[in-house]
């Protein structure tokens, strides 16, 4: 069996077990699972047209079924705090955490990468010894108490970042930017500081392979060496290390929008938790852990186009 | 080959696997391990003896005493609540410590055994645990820790409960390498040849091997889990409060953060000293145990 | 072979390499002196150790910063040791270019090979992205590799260990270097690879002129396509002959118990035949002194007191035998030169006290 298709087997497993999770955390709840879906201080009516819409007087593997098909097709119920399907609060939050997310990501690779680069070749310099003490400062803070001293620096004491809420980048572009820059900051740091120790040891590996000699011995500039050979190979690794580090992403991603008041995805789902909304708290999971598993399926389809070895597959 | 292997310098470096004592000693040598090291042992201790420690009750709310700077009555300041901010980090610097401990202890207790079965016998239980593994993967920390809030409520248990099973994966993948690792060296096939039964192999011989990797795992876990509790307090689905805290303290910090920037600030830190003194101890046991470097 | 008049393609002279750690300090090559003649073939030889591959990897100045040089390197009329790292990128892989021990790794595995050979013609001739493919496909061609426009877009894993080092050897020579220092270059494949991996040095020999440094283990490689041997012992260099004399008479001790055998006079080639080096009691010395005295005394069974106190510099010998009337040319330098560090080189001819071994012992 050829590997894409492999993988996406193994894909599907973890997809149909995730599921069957979120659907029994749902039946897990305390009470009656129609009376907890109806959200708080719910009229006899509702309850009743709950138990009806979800059909939970059927055998509960009927329940499953139609819960996936009903999943499949985009409906993921109705939010009991706002009377709104949860779909659309899904859809309309997601673009906030995206462009929160994809910044971060794009912090952390360049920051880290480059980071990780310069501490690998200058090994044993004092160029090392401060990237390396940055990076284990950046694992040891945590993002949320990051933010709350960023917002105190920059948009407290010296006012030129935002400190909360979200202004759309169609609408204007500038002020975007101005809300972006400390969530982007809080929730890329970390991530930046695992990139560059990844990227660090995998060039220290690679730069000591036998094939950067062969590229030394060729007469190459050091640049051509470090970059054409060393870092492309490193980042075979440093694209698996993003891969396991998106559940970092998602979890630090809802505490940024908690710290920053952005309406994104993470806000959605604490309020979701704090109101009871147990629908949407459902469907958030859900959606996420589809989303997770559907990102890792691309990442390690994009790893294989990295490392022909894996692509044709020879070794492995 | 051995007489000539003195010719290369970095022969030594490499050198044959060390002996316990010669650990300690490089262990010494690692500078900043040993800071890491000690720094840990003194967050022990101030969790161990925090009743004598701390000046006041971390509880107690003194209004007459409400948001005051640190001064000499109240080191690290007051809270909204009056309550001394010095006796609430040590405090919650317990909590910190006892939740990482509990969670990382949570994660192996379950991870262990499942990467143990997944590495010795291969074939089906890999596949089972893996999948396992890529499920329980599929719902990041928070996404777990919301859950698991839903269904049983915010509290310092759930919170306990999230952190670990959110580190079961890692060590699960750890062990499953190390166990691949340990089976197929003469030692362990020699004593699956003279008869020995999986268990006598698996805890006699593995597992053994396999402790330095998880020795050091342990130890990252440990930060890890101390961010993740602050975390979940911090959004509420911890701790809940009067109990202290970092992450509750760092959470009623934030309404008052112009006008008492001490209430940030000091939980902050304690959380920084805590899980950098782990990563410490945890970078320079890796560097002793595992030479060969982080590259995994 | 050359004439004795041309001048060298590469001349080391005093070459001294010290690794220095915070812990010790290591004299991995220690004044060791040779030159190599255009078209010619020396083959460097000894044990793991005793600092060939520094030597070579000193020649291309990759050693790491913990080491320092010391003598004269001359390529050309180019000296090396000193120069500074751009002068030396222009001559590495264009002038002076080297195969390494392992064809497994010493090719990127993540770029094609087309890419990997075209890249050292781009560094060093200019010319764009295609036409460094289409030259790239041509001494793939050149060094034996079957369907070479298909194997450039291959990757290294898709190659076996023959074509990979073939592979390397395209790189090497993808400029015309004046020198090629080939490492090892067929240890780790199968001894019908190795065949074919030697067929195409000795081809670019002929057709190019290249100065071939051939370092091995494998006496029966040194045979086959040496013309002069350089033994090196503990960083430096004890004897140096053409390759049928060194056979047939050395005068080292240590080379005697390298080749395991006392020489038959002309049977040379015979006697060296296929054979791995032979195993000498005693101990390697540690390279972190560098003692005046011989440093193959403590193994050696004919050392004296002189050997214990002076260091016997590396010194032509009387030509041996028929050769005597000539010796005059052999001061000079020249292909046909003998040298040996010793101050009791073994005669030619057994001394009638010395038993003739029998066939067990020279087996042994």
């Amino acid at each position: 069996m050829s590997y894409p298709i492999r993988r996406l087997g193994e894909s599907l497993i973890t997809l149909f077990l995730v599921s069957v999770v979120v659907f029994t955390g749902v039946r897990a709840l305390p009470g009656d699972t129609a009376t907890a879906l109806a959200g708080e201080e719910p009229t006899p009516e509702a309850i009743a047209q709950i138990r009806e819409s979800y059909g939970l007087d059927d055998n509960i593997v009927v329940q499953y079924l139609r819960y996936v098909r009903h999943a499949a097709t985009g409906d993921l119920g109705v939010s009991s705090r706002t009377g709104l399907p949860v779909l659309d609060s899904v859809l309309e939050a997601l673009p906030v955490t995206l462009e929160l997310s994809a910044l971060a990501l794009l912090l952390a690779v360049v920051v880290g990468v480059g980071a990780g680069v310069v501490a690998a070749v200058r090994r044993g310099r004092p160029e090392e010894w401060l990237v390396n003490a940055v990076a284990l400062l950046g694992l040891s803070v945590p993002a949320f108490w990051l933010g709350i001293v960023l917002v105190l620096a920059f948009a407290i004491a010296v006012p030129v970042f935002a400190a909360s809420g979200f202004v759309p980048f169609g609408v204007d572009p500038m002020e975007n930017l101005r809300h972006m820059v400390l969530p982007v900051i809080v929730l890329g740091s970390g991530l930046a500081a695992v990139v560059m120790r990844q990227t660090r040891a995998a060039m220290l590996g690679s730069l000591s392979a036998d094939y950067v000699r062969t590229a030394r011995a060729k007469g190459l500039s050091r640049r051509q060496v470090i970059m054409g050979h060393a870092l492309r190979n490193s980042l075979v690794t440093v694209v698996t290390v993003l891969g396991l580090q998106l559940g970092h992403l998602i979890s630090g991603a809802v505490v940024t929008e908690q710290i920053f008041v952005l309406p994104g995805f993470g806000k959605l789902t604490i309020d979701a938790v704090f109101s009871r909304d147990y629908a949407m708290v459902q469907g958030v999971v859900l959606f996420t852990s589809t989303a997770y598993i559907l990102v890792n399926l691309l990442v390690d389809l994009a790893y294989s186009v990295i490392d022909p070895r894996i692509r044709l597959g020879g070794a492995q | 080959m051995s007489a000539a292997a003195t010719a290369l310098p970095a022969a030594e470096e490499r050198g044959a696997p060390l002996a316990p004592l010669s650990r300690l000693r490089l262990l010494t040598r690692n500078k900043l391990a040993l800071t890491g090291a000690v720094a840990a042992a003194i967050l022990v201790l101030i969790a161990v003896f925090a009743p004598l420690i701390a000046p006041y009750d971390p509880a107690r709310p003194d209004f007459t005493a409400a948001l005051r700077e640190p001064g000499w009555a109240h080191w690290l300041g007051t809270d909204d609540l009056g309550r001394d901010q010095l006796s609430r980090v040590v405090y919650g610097v317990r909590a910190s410590l006892q939740i990482g401990l509990l969670a990382v202890a949570l994660a192996f207790a379950a991870g262990v055994p499942l990467g143990l079965i997944a590495g010795y016998y291969g074939r089906f239980a890999d596949s089972v645990v893996s999948r396992l593994t890529d499920t329980l993967l599929a719902f990041p920390f928070l996404v777990l820790a919301v859950g698991l809030a839903t269904i049983l409520g915010p509290s310092l248990l759930n919170a306990t409960i999230a952190v670990g099973v959110s580190q079961i994966p890692a060590v699960i993948r750890i062990t499953r390498a190390e166990t691949l690792r340990l089976k197929h060296l003469d030692y362990v096939a020699a004593a699956v040849a003279n008869g020995g039964g999986d268990g006598t192999v698996l805890f006699r011989h593995i597992l053994p091997g396999a402790l330095s990797a998880l020795t050091v795992q342990a130890t990252v876990g440990i930060p890890t889990a101390i961010i993740g509790e602050a975390l979940l307090s911090f959004l509420g689905l911890g701790v809940q409060p009067p109990s202290p805290s970092l992450g509750v303290m760092l959470s009623s910090a934030q309404a008052y953060i112009a006008a008492a920037p001490w209430m940030a600030v000091f939980p902050g830190l304690a959380i920084i000293a805590a899980t950098l003194a782990f990563n410490l101890l945890g970078d320079g046991l890796r560097d002793i145990l595992d030479p060969q470097g982080d590259s995994r | 072979m050359t004439t004795s008049t041309a001048p060298p393609a590469l001349s080391v002279r005093d070459l001294s390499v010290v690794f220095r750690t915070p812990t010790r300090v290591v004299h991995a090559v220690d004044g060791l002196s040779f030159d190599i003649a255009a078209g010619e073939v020396l083959a460097v030889v000894g044990e793991s150790g005793c600092g060939k591959s520094v030597t070579s990897t000193a020649v291309l100045g990759l050693l790491p910063p913990t080491a320092s040089v010391g003598g004269s390197i001359r390529l050309g009329g180019r000296e090396l040791v000193g120069a500074d790292e751009s002068e030396l990128r222009d001559v590495r892989g264009r002038e002076l270019a080297m195969i390494f021990q392992e064809p497994m790794t010493s090719l990127n595995p993540v770029l094609t090979i087309g890419r990997q050979v075209g890249e050292v013609l781009r560094r060093h001739q200019g010319i764009g992205r295609r036409e460094a493919r289409e030259r790239a496909v041509d001494l793939l061609d050149l060094v034996g590799i079957p369907a070479p426009a298909q194997r450039a877009r291959d990757y290294p894993h898709q190659l076996s260990g023959g074509m990979r080092q073939r592979v390397m050897i395209a790189i090497a020579i993808a400029c015309d270097p004046a020198v090629l220092i080939a490492d090892e270059p067929t240890t780790a494949l199968d001894v019908t690879v190795q065949a074919g991996i030697l067929e195409v040095l000795r081809s670019l020999r002929e057709r190019l002129g290249t100065a071939i440094v051939l370092i091995t283990h494998d006496l029966g490689v040194v045979a086959d396509t040496a013309d002069r041997v350089l033994v090196m012992y503990a960083g430096r260099g004890v004897e140096q002959a053409p390759v049928d004399e060194l056979f047939g008479a050395p005068r080292h001790p240590y080379t005697r118990g390298l080749l395991g055998a006392v020489p038959v006079p002309g049977r040379g080639r015979a006697a060296g035949g296929r054979r791995r080096l032979q195993e000498i009691p005693g101990l390697v010395p540690s390279l972190t002194e560098q003692p005046d005295r011989c440093t193959f005394q403590p193994r050696c069974s004919y050392a004296d007191e002189r050997c214990g106190e002076q260091r016997p510099a590396l010194r032509a010998l009387r030509a041996p035998r028929e050769r005597d009337e000539r010796s005059a040319g052999y001061e000079r330098y020249g292909p046909e030169r003998h040298e040996a560090a010793c101050w009791y080189p073994v005669p030619v001819h057994p001394e009638p006290t010395e038993p003739e071994p029998t066939e067990e012992e020279a087996a042994s």
